[in-house]
């Protein structure tokens, strides 16, 4: 048997929304996933360091807070910066439609925005794993 | 509640029996009903009608009159029909001087009462030139650094006129501190100011998270703020204690009322240690409650509410004054329940909560704009809203009957259910150690995140029905929607004038200041308020005051639960 995916889950600025991040984390460990929950107001910095101690598959970020398009670009970068563009990241919360091509553009995977079934975030997160393959 | 006499009810009882065996099953022998059993949003059951049997328990004083103990029909007594409730739509983006300009337009057109969001630096006690304020200066309300940002913000508008609302919390007291220096500057009497801070601390640690110092500090400085406003602001609600957020947050009704009432004990055994009399702060205490979806509990949630607060503060506080007994509130109706998907519908959504509101007796209310599940909303759908509850007001005629609802066999019977379900958790509270315990042991947040979930979860399977999200979709919908835009120029307009403040004042001065906040932070005896207002009037910013009790106090940091 493979072993469960592992994923960090972060919510990073002063954003504290964090009921969706709450029914998520919940979810994915009720799918077999490794789930680690940072709590809030976080750094890139710390979310992006975790991440590579952690050694986690996917790095899920929350955002309600509108700061997505300051914050992801340096997610990405310090991802980049320490030989580990290989976490698939993905961003859920609330982001504008005309936002999405451009977080993409940077390397974000997915867009896991609100109503989004839970069903279809664990069906996402594996198919994601599934595509990267085995590191 | 009836008069209803034994041989009445036998013979009701035997009525309802045989009505059961003959109508109701005829015809469910033909259709069977939409569902097995029946369950309110929070998850009372409720049954196929309400008779006389159901309200027969229930003391005809406790639903008494309005303006009357305990206030189950309204805390006044001619409630809508002397002026409609507060329409007080909430604003705040970019700097003060673009959210004064919102104000003004809301003013011109017809809005009575001024609410206003900060941005996030501003609630979590940030410079706007902080590296943690990326991004965030003025982008979900407004910026305030300093009392220069203040009196952009309110220039032109008669505050002595004018309530006005500000939903802060961990850094309320020094916005407070701004307006009263405001106030004071231009000369206006602090005993005709009216209007809110937020400032309920402890719904942050459960819910909404926006928090900065530990809790006990954190719930001192809410005591400041309550006694210094019952000794110098005697029209100033102090305090909205909320349970709004616990609400968004993913609870339920139930425990969005049975939280707050927690919470607000909580602030009132807190300023009752200092020697203050309870009839003397309790008046005005002012409660920030959601309207939901669903449309009678949430008008019994509101009417329960009443009548606990009514109860816990004549039986527990002792309180004489009926002002201190009589539950006052603020509501909004649910950003949580707005779609994207086909979002014009969410006027309809907002437009049946705002009756629920109006029907459950709120002294205020923000109706949700229908844009809100995109980005804060614009003019446009802020007017919309608010014509919302112009119609609500003036064309309907439901303001003129106070509590019409009062005395329906089905709201008086949850009512009492809800009375008795919010007493048993205040109980299981108390012996569990106490609200601050409790949050600290992750319990009302543990609650939350559960009934956050199993709406979730509710809302996969179908169960509880999303118009355009989970039945009736377009899949393909084409959006056509005006956003609010954010003005990039936005975080150096505020840090300019954020750097002209701090060129331009005394710092020595201020220095000696920021020591004797500290001398007074560590003397719990003393309030915080004085020192704090005169340390925004020699140019404080916020980021100076929250920086420095910092080194005092530290940070807090949750142990989160899911």
């Amino acid at each position: 048997m493979s072993s469960p995916i592992r994923v960090l889950l972060a919510k990073v600025g002063l954003d504290g929304h964090d009921r969706g991040v709450k029914v998520v984390a919940r979810t994915l460990r009720d799918a077999g996933m490794d789930v680690i929950y940072t709590g809030l107001h976080r750094t890139p910095l710390e979310v992006v360091n975790a991440a590579i101690q952690e050694d986690v598959d996917v790095l899920g970020i929350s955002l309600l807070s509108g700061a997505h398009m300051t914050i992801c670009p340096k997610i990405m970068d310090l991802l980049k910066e320490k030989d580990a563009e290989d976490t698939i990241v993905v961003v859920g919360g609330v982001v504008p439609d005309e936002d999405v091509a451009f977080l993409k553009e940077i390397g974000v995977k997915e867009l896991l925005l609100q109503d989004t079934p839970p069903a279809k975030i664990v069906e996402t997160l594996t198919r994601l794993v599934e595509e990267r393959g085995p590191r | 509640m009836t008069t209803l006499n034994n041989i009445n009810a036998a013979q009701l009882e035997e009525q309802l029996e045989l009505w059961e065996k003959e109508e109701v099953s005829t015809f469910l022998s033909k259709q069977p009903e939409r569902e097995e059993e029946f369950f309110t949003l929070g998850g009372f059951p409720v049954k196929r009608s309400y008779t006389a049997l159901d309200t027969k328990d229930i003391p005809l004083e406790d639903i008494g009159l309005p303006g009357q103990y305990p206030f189950t029909r309204g805390p006044y007594p001619t409630m809508y029909r002397s002026r409609y409730w507060t329409m007080r739509q909430i604003a705040g983006f970019g700097t003060g001087e673009d959210t004064n300009k919102r104000f003004k337009y809301l003013i011109s057109q017809g809005q009575t009462g001024l609410s206003t969001d900060f941005d996030m630096p501003t609630l979590m006690g940030y410079d706007s030139d902080n590296e943690m304020s990326d991004g965030e200066v003025g982008r979900e309300g407004v910026a305030v650094d300093t009392l220069a940002d203040m009196e952009a913000l309110f220039d032109g508008i008669d505050l002595e006129k004018i309530s006005v609302s500000m939903t802060i919390n961990p850094t309320a007291w020094i916005l407070l501190a701004m307006y009263v220096a405001l106030a004071k500057r231009k000369g206006y009497d602090l005993n005709k100011l009216s209007g809110t801070i937020q400032a309920d601390i402890l719904k942050e640690y459960m819910a909404q998270k926006e928090y900065i110092y530990p809790i006990a500090p954190s719930v001192r400085i809410v005591r400041d703020c309550i006694t210094y406003c019952a000794d110098h602001m005697k029209r100033y609600n102090p305090i909205n204690i909320s349970g709004y957020h616990t609400s968004e947050a993913g609870s339920s009704p139930l425990h969005e009322i049975a939280f707050t009432m927690a919470n607000a004990v909580t602030y009132v055994e807190e300023v009752t240690k200092t020697g203050m009399d309870v009839d003397k702060f309790a008046p005005r205490l002012a409660f920030f409650f959601v309207c939901q979806a669903d449309f009678f509990e949430e008008i019994a949630k509101f009417r329960a509410a009443r009548r606990v607060w009514a109860k816990i503060m004549k039986n527990q506080f002792g309180a004489k004054k009926p002002e201190s007994m009589r539950l006052r509130f603020h509501c909004q109706t649910a950003a949580a329940s707005l779609t994207k998907p086909q979002y014009k519908v969410n006027i309809i959504r907002t437009t049946v909560q705002a009756l629920a509101a109006v029907l459950g007796g709120a002294q205020s209310l923000h109706t949700n704009g229908m844009d809100e599940a995109f980005a804060i909303p614009t003019e446009e759908a802020m007017k919309i809203a608010l014509r919302t509850q112009q119609v609500i007001a003036d064309e309907t005629n439901v303001a003129n009957v106070i509590d019409p609802m009062g005395g329906s066999y089905f709201l008086e019977n949850l009512t009492s259910e809800y009375e008795k379900k919010i007493f048993e958790i205040l109980d299981e509270v108390k012996q569990n150690g106490g609200t601050v315990k409790l949050i600290e042991e992750g319990w009302f947040q543990k609650h939350i995140a559960d009934f956050a979930y199993e709406t979730a979860l509710r809302k996969q399977s179908g169960q509880k029905p999303v118009i355009g999200v989970n039945k009736y979709v377009e899949e393909d919908e084409k959006v056509d929607i005006e956003t609010h835009p954010y003005d990039p120029t936005t975080a150096d307009r505020q840090i300019a004038r954020l750097q002209n403040v701090r060129a331009t004042r005394d710092n020595q001065k201020l220095n000696i200041l920021l020591e004797q906040l500290v001398e007074v932070a560590k003397d719990e005896a003393q309030n915080i308020m004085p020192i704090t207002i005169e340390l925004v009037e020699a140019g404080a910013t916020m980021g100076d005051i929250v920086e420095k009790l910092r080194t005092l106090w530290g940070t807090y940091r949750e142990n989160p639960v899911f």
